[in-house]
């Protein structure tokens, strides 16, 4: 016992001794949360469109300014002719294009029916289709009230809407806990997995591995200083994530912590373990950062809903371990729910830390023989 | 320059010595590229629908199956316990529930206005505001086939409808991959040049070869060169693989020149490894430089527009972005790619592009001390 303290008082002093690392690990996570949380957003705001009105009458032009007035498009260019079309949507000034035939108001006074079209950049999917479905929702809701007003409709289906768990329908509660559980896991294994194969590269493993210590006091030794540290980063974010955007913590905070902690030796036990599959710290950082980087963004929720993914991708993100803290975490954080709704992330996640311990151990052992 | 092809020639020698990296540098990006391209997509396939029919009668049954009709809402779970609807919700085995009351049928008969209760999870706001958008435009619509059908006897004029036609240009399908490929592609090559480039010279610091180097008559901006060249070469080969891939998996298209699309990768690589060469000539250990890098990494991709759209951002977030090449070489891939737009339409952004490169590389070779 008292060696196994010696060697994290050595962990310790190599971490302090490093001021711009640990200031930067504190730092790090911190800073993406407070920039991620206002920048990364799916919502339509403020979209630049061009309005291209063959029949400037009282319809169309009022219609426009609906458009323009939601808060959602912002219009840039007024086009003249169907030429200008191509120029605007190539040049990426504008994201969609709304069309206004001849005869627009005419039409939908005298006939009752007149049609509108709206031409997007499919570049950016997601955002095309938004912005298609936004323009619609404007002009039918337009209609409707037109409807109302003027020939006393009322409409007998009169759907009303609750949005549960975020009522005001804030993007950060989805992207918030996302880049949490993204750059903890990240930098939680970037660290373990440099501070060893560095000991590696340096030969100094080689002087611990001759010492009386045994492979997993090493692995607890090198372990424990860094899930202090994370606690501490952990503790700020989260106090961060509720005063800056409101972030709730409806449920046990205990909880909240517990599997935060689960989930950062898991990130620590990734790091060990790919450390010891490695030969140096370039090998180390490449594998932990191509092996997290983009599969943690991708499968783990964090901005795609996995459950619309082929099937393969929601078998395969179940390898995920982002995965299961998010849902976790959105389920005491958001929704206030107990251990009940979340025994099962917690099962998955200490069964992989366990794993990856395991492994590094043995791996550890044949080194020795 | 025969001083810079030696330092070159030994930098290619150091990479591919390590067999993994050799490989590693060639192999990962390939594979994570062609999982990774068809895995994202945002469209909504389905909503997972929890039903609360108090009602149970031909009205509610026919606006049960007007919204199934749509193929984006698939009824999941019929119930008449709401505590059960609502911890459905809670495990997220369904996104909605939809609530219609007793008498719904015999309200609607007489013409009475009935109110139906919609309740969506949010955790999501953007697919739950679509989901929403979606039902109510069912819902509107079948409003109107009601409120046509009780008049239609009067004046069939006196409703006025404004249809709503939309074309999607450049990606008529929509294809996800083909919005993803240019990103995971731009990713993957930034992450490359940036690890190797950036450990490879700390790491001669830390062995202490870098000293050296110092001692022979090789010149600060020979060095940098020697450092930047190699690496660029990679990532470059990457993008052209990856394209190549791309083009054969994917069927992605490629309207614009092939050479400009090279020319702006270029410019953004020269940025990204001035970057990465400056923090590395600032950086003691490979511990800090991969901090450091790791920080501005995450902000490039996060803030690129890779995922998500920089138009929606703040504005003191634009500003940030003026200086975050990765924005430029995402939007002028994508524009080059599917829209075929010529110089005149990126002349812009490649110059922005190459004002980065050049300011980043001039300080790492200014910062570059031969002095220990």
């Amino acid at each position: 016992m008292r060696r196994l303290l010696g060697f994290i008082t050595k962990e310790f002093i190599h971490i302090f001794r490093d001021l711009r690392t640990l200031i930067v690990l504190f730092g790090i996570p911190v800073t993406q949360i407070l920039l991620f949380g206002y920048v990364i957003t799916m919502e339509i705001n403020d979209s630049s469109i061009a309005i291209l009105d063959l029949s400037k009458d009282e319809v169309s032009l009022n219609l426009s300014d609906r458009l323009c007035s939601s808060g959602f498009f912002r219009q840039k260019e007024n086009l003249n002719g169907y030429d200008d079309i191509e120029r605007v949507l190539r040049s990426g000034k504008v994201k969609a294009v709304v069309v206004f035939g001849e005869g627009f108001g005419c039409d939908l006074i005298t006939r009752g029916k007149a049609s509108m079209s709206i031409i997007a950049d499919g570049t950016e999917p997601n955002y095309a289709t938004l912005v298609c479905n936004y323009i619609t929702a404007i002009v039918n809701d337009f209609s409707r009230e037109q409807n109302e007003v003027e020939t006393g409709t009322v409409f007998l289906l009169q759907p009303e809407v609750r949005m549960f768990f975020n009522p005001e329908l804030k993007d950060q509660f989805m992207f918030v806990p996302g880049v949490m559980a993204y750059v903890l896991i990240i930098i939680c294994a970037l660290m373990t997995s440099i501070t060893i194969t560095r000991e590696k590269e340096f030969g100094t493993m080689e002087a611990l591995l001759v010492s009386p210590l045994r492979a997993g006091h090493i692995i607890v030794g090198k372990v424990v200083p860094y899930m202090v540290l994370s606690f501490v980063t952990l503790v700020v974010i989260l106090w961060v994530s509720w005063l800056v955007f409101e972030l709730p913590i409806r449920g046990s905070l205990g909880l909240l912590i517990g599997i935060s902690m689960l989930y950062i030796l898991l990130g620590l036990s990734l790091g060990i373990f790919i450390s010891t599959i490695s030969k140096n710290m370039q090998q180390a950082i490449f594998i932990s950062l191509m092996s997290l980087l983009l599969p943690t963004i991708i499968l783990s929720g964090f901005i795609f809903p996995v459950e619309n993914m082929p099937k393969a991708y929601d078998v395969a993100s179940y390898l995920v371990p982002s995965k299961y803290y998010l849902i976790a975490i959105k389920n005491i954080m958001i929704k206030g729910l107990g251990i009940g709704y979340v025994w099962k992330e917690t099962l998955a996640m200490c069964f992989m830390s366990a794993i990856f311990i395991l492994l590094s151990i043995k791996n550890f052992k044949e080194r020795l023989q | 320059m025969r001083t810079v092809l030696y330092l070159i020639r030994k930098e290619f020698k150091q990479i591919f010595r390590d067999v993994f990296l050799g490989k590693a540098i060639i192999a990962i990006p390939i594979v994570q590229l062609l999982i990774f391209v068809p895995a994202v997509t945002l469209e909504i396939k389905r909503v997972n629908l929890c039903i609360i029919d108090r009602d149970m009668t031909s009205y509610s049954r026919g606006l049960l199956e007007g919204i199934q009709a749509s193929g984006v809402f698939r009824i999941k779970q019929l119930t008449l316990a709401e505590d059960e609807a609502y911890s459905l919700l809670n495990s997220n085995k369904s996104d909605m529930v939809i609530h219609i009351p007793l008498g719904f049928g015999k309200d609607i008969g007489r013409g009475n206005p009935v109110k139906i209760m919609v309740s969506v999870n949010a955790i999501n706001a953007m697919s739950a505001q679509l989901s929403w958008v979606y039902l109510n435009g069912i819902i509107s619509g079948m409003n109107m086939d009601i409120a046509l059908e009780n008049i239609g006897s009067l004046l069939p004029t006196n409703l006025k409808q404004v249809d709503v036609t939309h074309r999607i240009w450049y990606n008529e399908m929509l294809n996800y991959k083909h919005f993803m490929l240019p990103g995971i592609l731009t990713i993957l090559i930034t992450v490359i040049g940036m690890i190797l480039g950036g450990i490879n010279l700390v790491k001669e610091k830390e062995i202490g070869t870098i000293e050296q180097i110092n001692v022979t008559p090789i010149k600060k901006h020979q060095f940098i060169i020697a450092k930047m060249l190699p690496f660029l070469a990679i990532s470059l080969m990457d993008l052209a693989f990856g394209l190549v891939l791309g083009r054969i998996f994917f069927k992605m298209p490629f309207v614009g020149s092939i050479g400009l699309l090279f020319l702006s990768a270029t410019l953004f690589l020269i940025a990204i490894l001035g970057l990465t060469l400056l923090i590395s000539i600032y950086s003691h250990s490979q511990q800090q430089f991969l901090f450091v890098a790791f920080f501005f990494l995450i902000i490039f991709i996060l803030m690129g527009g890779i995922f998500t759209p920089t138009d929606s951002m703040p504005l003191w977030a634009k500003r940030i972005n003026l200086f975050n090449p990765m924005v430029y070489q995402m939007r002028i891939t994508r524009m080059v790619m599917l829209k075929g737009s010529g110089l005149i339409d990126i002349g812009k952004d490649l110059l922005a592009l190459l004002t980065i490169g050049i300011t980043l590389s001039v300080l790492a070779v200014r910062g570059y001390r031969k002095a220990v």
